[in-house]
């Protein structure tokens, strides 16, 4: 079944078309990466999915529902880590959770019984009544993956979940992510930078160029596209969207990716 | 046939026990109930790191210690049956209910850089939940600058009116106070969206709300063209109802009636207007 199916979605910022007639379907269970070079239109087709952003033309069904006209249905069926740090530095981490537990209705004694799951789950456990802010990368990434997991989402959205981490940290998180979905059966997408972390992680991945899909499948189907021996991911992405020099990411941007990746490193 | 097909999911999700449409009752009690989360939220956070409350207070300090004092001397303002200290003291509180909530933005701002936001915008919560449970948090950060003014103006000898009734009124007054202004700015915020801009647009509005009002001297002095901003102005009226619940002898020009409604109806009209910007701050 396809717990999220895309309907030629489109999304225009003035004169630039960032997401261009987007028609994708994941099936329930899948962990389903987006790669692409910054730019490429895969935080915009993200913000469009979690209902952010109001598409220009086209829509999307995700977990059963439309998400222009059935929005909140929407919002409280899905789980989302956004690219940036999302943890609230000035909370400790059971708090983090317990506020967020409240928002989504998770009431008595079951609210309890879910935090230690979750704080057990990511090996958060002895850190629960310290305040965020003096977490390490690895652990703001594992706590804010907890919490967007609290109300159990069939479908979770992953932003570039360890974008700033160091290898140590990202190995943690593939882990952890692995973990969920053979727990819960939960459906991951997300978008990623780093090849190796499509072609350990996810089972299928799209490479989006300039707003479009350049190519589809499972990462082995994509080697074999190539029609060469002995091909990486890295090799294919450079075929589909292109050596050219990156084209995305303004200076501000920039900035605070690098401003996220300094307080998560 | 195909079409069917294409719905057939959609009836498969909905769960008739978490049924998305919920009647007006249950709604109304989801919103208030969210609201108050979100409330909590920032009264933990502000618990972790209280210090700022106190640091905010040392401008209103200054201005009643010195400003007063010396313009107490000089008799220049007329003040009715009040002195001229005792006349400010209400004017001060709400300036300082104004300054710790203008720059209420630029929280949230930090919170849109981060991707805070984005998190909370991608949960179920009401929009407009967001934005009240923020402004009552708000308005709960201003008290601890009303029990600053009330100690300053017991050591100042200020005539203040301790009738519990009067009290209660000043509490409420000054909450609609912050919760107006933290909403104004939420929305600046909301237009401005980067850190730089909305510091340069609250410096900017900072001083004319303030200097625009009736907070230390009486609009009568006035040239006409400032009594008509001063009269549109909303710091006016949370300044008038001051003035007449927080003294002992203290008097409103437009009557505490009149004050609490413009005070009311501007700060809906706001929280209505932040919940359909607020969106706007991660497109």
């Amino acid at each position: 079944m396809n717990i999220l199916e895309t309907k030629q979605l489109t999304r225009v910022f003035g004169t630039l078309t960032a997401v261009d007639d987007l028609s994708i379907s994941v099936q329930d269970g899948e962990i389903f990466g987006l790669l692409g070079p910054n730019g490429a239109g895969k935080t915009t087709t993200l913000k469009m999915l979690t209902t952010l952003l109001p598409p220009t033309s086209g829509t999307a069904i995700v977990a059963g529902f439309d998400i222009v006209h059935q929005a909140r249905s929407v919002r409280r069926r899905i789980g989302y880590v956004p690219q940036l740090l999302s943890a609230d530095g000035a909370l400790t981490g059971y708090e983090n959770l317990l506020m967020f537990a409240k928002l989504y209705d998770i009431n008595g004694i079951e609210r309890e019984q879910r935090i230690g799951q979750s704080l057990k789950l990511m090996q958060l456990e002895d850190a629960s009544r310290k305040l965020v802010n003096t977490y390490s990368g690895g652990m703001i990434r594992r706590l804010e993956i907890a919490q967007s997991m609290l109300h159990r989402p069939p479908i979770l959205f992953l932003d570039e979940p360890t974008i700033g981490l160091d290898p140590l940290a990202r190995s943690s998180v593939w882990e952890h992510i692995r973990q969920l979905k053979s727990n819960f059966g939960t459906t991951i997408i997300l978008t990623t930078h780093y090849m190796e972390e499509a072609d350990t992680l996810c089972g299928r991945v799209a490479i989006m160029h300039e707003g479009r899909i350049a190519a589809i499948g499972t990462p082995s189907e994509l080697k074999a596209s190539l029609g060469r021996d002995e091909v990486t991911l890295d090799e294919v992405f450079a075929h589909y969207a292109g050596a050219e020099l990156e084209v995305g990411g303004s200076f501000r941007e920039i900035s605070r990716t690098r401003r996220t990746a300094r307080r998560l490193g | 046939m195909k079409s069917q097909e294409q719905d057939a999911p959609r009836v498969a999700w909905v769960n008739p026990v978490n049924a998305d449409h919920e009647n007006i009752f249950v709604a109304i009690s989801q919103f208030l109930n969210k609201t108050l989360v979100i409330t909590e939220l920032e009264i933990r956070k502000l618990r972790h790191e209280p210090t700022d409350l106190f640091t905010r207070a040392i401008q209103p300090v200054l201005w009643l210690l010195i400003f007063g004092q010396v313009l107490s001397r000089i008799r220049a303002i007329p003040t009715g049956n009040v002195s001229y200290l005792d006349f400010m003291s209400p004017g001060i509180l709400a300036q300082s209910v104004l300054f710790i909530s203008i720059f209420y933005g630029i929280a949230v701002i930090w919170e849109r850089d981060l991707g805070i936001v984005h998190k909370f915008l991608a949960s179920p919560t009401p929009r407009g939940a967001l934005v009240l449970g923020k402004s009552i948090s708000a308005g709960i950060r201003a008290l601890s600058q009303a029990v600053i003014i009330y100690i300053l103006a017991l050591i100042l000898g200020v005539k203040v009116d301790w009738n519990p009734l009067s009290l209660i009124g000043v509490l409420i007054a000054v909450m609609l106070g912050a919760a107006l202004f933290s909403t104004f700015s939420l929305i600046i915020a909301c237009i401005v969206k980067t850190r730089e801009r909305f510091m340069g647009i609250g410096q900017v509005m900072t001083m004319p709300l303030f200097f625009a009002s009736n907070a230390i001297y009486p609009i009568a002095i006035m040239p006409a063209w400032l009594q008509v901003i001063s009269r549109i102005n909303p710091l006016t009226y949370e300044v008038d109802a001051l003035r007449a619940l927080m003294l002992a002898n203290g008097s409103s020009v437009y009557g505490v009636g009149l004050d609490f409604l413009v005070l009311i109806l501007v700060t809906t009209a706001l929280i209505y207007i932040a919940s359909r910007a607020y969106p706007n701050l991660v497109v």
